[in-house]
């Protein structure tokens, strides 16, 4: 009964923030939408390292590396071959996903606190290939002068900050939906099962590197479509927007929001950067100050919102006792849920 | 090219002597992270603040006599050490042991205290000014080399070797061992934990306040000074081995060749090798790495 009006509720507020964010455009001015539609981006790379962290318990600062992939590839193509939206969200996505494929072999034995090393090392290889591979990435310059996208063939190219705002919020909600759909299937289940006893799945005869190793190209391919929708937002990409802070910013907005549930996770790594964003309005120069001092404060004021992730590699010897934590509770839909 | 023998590696010496002297700087400025790691099992993303905590004293206070040196020496090194006690006191009522709560404390105390010492000291990379005596250069082997960079290696040789005796030789050094091998059985001895823990980040804040001191002219203060030195020596920790001096020191020094002769022999490849040896050596070691990460 309580569990049923909990679900409602989410379910409620979940309908309420979707509401919002296709009116936002309406309401608020040109600048603010542009800045929504880059959130919105950013956003969808949390849900990726969602996956990855709490979900797979694989915590992870090498996001911005398949994100950065799908960008590039976006820009390259909306600049020299096709505007089409789907086959840029397509291609985004491929190139996210085969540069996860490519660094497999390295995540795919190792756990915990190791895997966010190795990520960093991935992401800090990804930027300095952008800042040098000038004939391709315009090095540090970055690219500018992106064409406008259009969603689908026949159909105008998106010329406002508005109608780029909702066809960012389009492609990332449907991208969220489906990774809700496939955290709700046996896949999910058993990479769920997979964080909470590796040992127990593998002598049930599953094979949990082939598991993780999927998850980590899934996981590639969401943050690759978000690297699209930058380059929509933003109609400019440089190395600076996939940089160690970008990826460190994502992690804490996803572990402030609970990196195993995927909407506290959007709503999470949201905030984090539109609190970094408008604090850098607001307050020129102490942005920092302030985002570093609520970092703080979140530690103390949600202190379960953050042990969900295992970040100790795991004992093979000795069986996980976690009692209190039925993974359960995880069915939760699209509700953003901020733990307390 | 006619050249043989020694001309042949001529034009390298400088290169590597510059090598020699970053791997030792960022030796000295790692080696407080391998305290953090090691033995509080702290994932300190501060690290690299403490190091320009120390920098930006240097920028303020030497004005190229001794006494000023000193000066920043001892302010640079307590300003760290106090930061660093600091930290450990906003880390003591968090629960231990959870990286992902420990890199969201440290990061926000990065970023808060970043933004304190660019409000402090302005947004300019600011200059910094060496003891008039070594602001020269000799002549090392035909080439001109900075006076203070040769000196700096002297010193920071002094440091890693007093650093080793300490570890070794001390009971403390001792305390610092055994709490990496068995944190339990230490606390069985009566020992506190929250005592080890600040006094290990207070050694490692007062080492990385000595190394942005005495390494301002080398890497300066700025606005990116602590991502640089964070990351540096995140992969020096993790190349070292976790815990282990000796490693660490090798590491080190093969990063500065990496960063200096590495530059100057392969331009081109030079700039990926860094976190190419970090990502490599992790993933051939990762199930060993595994195992031994548990026990420290």
């Amino acid at each position: 009964m309580r569990n049923e009006v909990i679900r409602w509720g989410r379910g409620g507020v979940a309908a309420l923030v979707l509401v919002g964010l296709v009116v936002a455009p309406w309401v608020v001015d040109d600048y603010t939408t542009a800045i929504l539609a880059r959130t919105l981006a950013l956003a969808l790379v949390g849900v990726s390292v969602a996956l990855l962290t709490g979900v797979a318990g694989m915590p992870t600062l090498g996001q911005t590396a398949p994100y950065a992939a799908g960008a590039y590839a976006c820009a390259v193509l909306g600049s020299r071959i096709s505007d089409v939206g789907v086959v840029q969200v397509a291609v985004a996505a491929g190139a996210g996903a085969a540069l996860a494929a490519l660094t497999v072999p390295l995540v795919v034995h190792a756990r915990g606190v190791i895997v966010l090393m190795i990520t960093l090392a991935v992401g800090e290889l990804v930027v300095t290939v952008l800042g040098r591979w000038r004939s391709v990435t315009g090095g540090t310059d970055g690219l500018a002068g992106i064409p406008a996208v259009r969603p689908f063939w026949g159909l105008p190219v998106l010329a406002t900050d508005q109608a780029r705002y909702l066809y960012t919020l389009v492609v990332a909600a449907t991208l969220v939906g489906a990774v809700l759909l496939l955290l709700r299937t046996r896949a999910g289940l058993l990479l769920r099962a997979g964080r909470d006893d590796e040992t127990r799945l593998r002598a049930s005869g599953h094979r949990v590197p082939l598991l993780v190793s999927g998850a980590h190209v899934a996981a590639g391919a969401i943050a690759g479509a978000a690297g699209s929708l930058l380059v929509v937002a933003q109609q400019y990409i440089s190395p600076a927007d996939f940089g160690f802070d970008t990826s460190a910013l994502l992690l804490l907005g996803v572990v402030i929001g609970g990196t195993a549930s995927v909407g506290g996770a959007l709503v999470g790594a949201a905030l984090v950067i539109a609190a970094r964003d408008w604090l850098f309005g607001v307050l020129p120069g102490h942005a920092p100050l302030v985002l570093g001092a609520l970092f703080v404060a979140t530690v103390y004021l949600l202190p379960s919102g953050v042990d969900r992730a295992r970040l100790r590699p795991r004992p093979t010897d000795v069986p996980p006792v976690h009692p209190d934590r039925p993974a359960v509770r995880e069915h939760a839909g699209a509700a953003p849920e901020l733990r307390t | 090219m006619v050249a043989a023998g020694p001309n042949r590696i001529d034009p390298y010496l400088i290169p590597a002597l510059d090598g020699v002297a970053y791997g030792l700087l960022v030796f000295v400025a790692a080696s407080g992270l391998v305290f953090c790691f090691g033995v509080a099992n702290i994932l300190n993303l501060a690290h690299g603040m403490l190091y320009a905590i120390g920098g930006y004293t240097a920028a303020a206070l030497l004005d190229g006599g001794w006494a000023s040196l000193a000066l920043a020496l001892a302010v640079g090194v307590l300003a760290a050490a106090a930061a660093g006690v600091l930290l450990a006191g906003l880390l003591t009522p968090v629960a231990t042991g959870n990286h992902l709560t420990q890199a969201l404390l440290t990061f926000g105390v990065a970023l808060a205290g970043g933004s304190l010492l660019v409000a402090g000291f302005g947004p300019d990379d600011p200059r910094v000014r060496v003891p008039a005596a070594l602001d020269g250069s000799v002549v090392v082997a035909g080439h001109r080399y900075a006076a203070y960079r040769l000196v700096f290696i002297v010193v920071a040789a002094v440091i890693s070797a007093a650093l080793y005796l300490v570890v070794r030789r001390t009971r403390a050094g001792m305390l610092v061992r055994a709490a990496v091998d068995d944190p339990e059985m230490v606390a069985c001895m009566g020992v506190s934990p929250t005592r080890i823990r600040a006094g290990v980040l207070a050694a490692a804040g007062a080492l990385a306040g000595a190394a942005g001191v005495l390494g301002a002219p080398i890497i300066g203060p700025g606005t990116d000074t602590a991502d640089t030195v964070l990351l540096l020596s995140l992969v020096v920790v993790v190349l070292g081995g976790l815990g282990s001096m000796a490693g660490t020191l090798l590491a080190a020094l093969a990063i500065g060749e990496i960063q200096t002769l590495g530059v100057a022999l392969l331009p081109s490849a030079a700039p990926f090798l860094l976190f190419a040896a970090m990502a490599a050596v992790l993933a051939v070691r990762a199930r060993g790495l595994a195992t031994r990460w548990r026990t420290t």
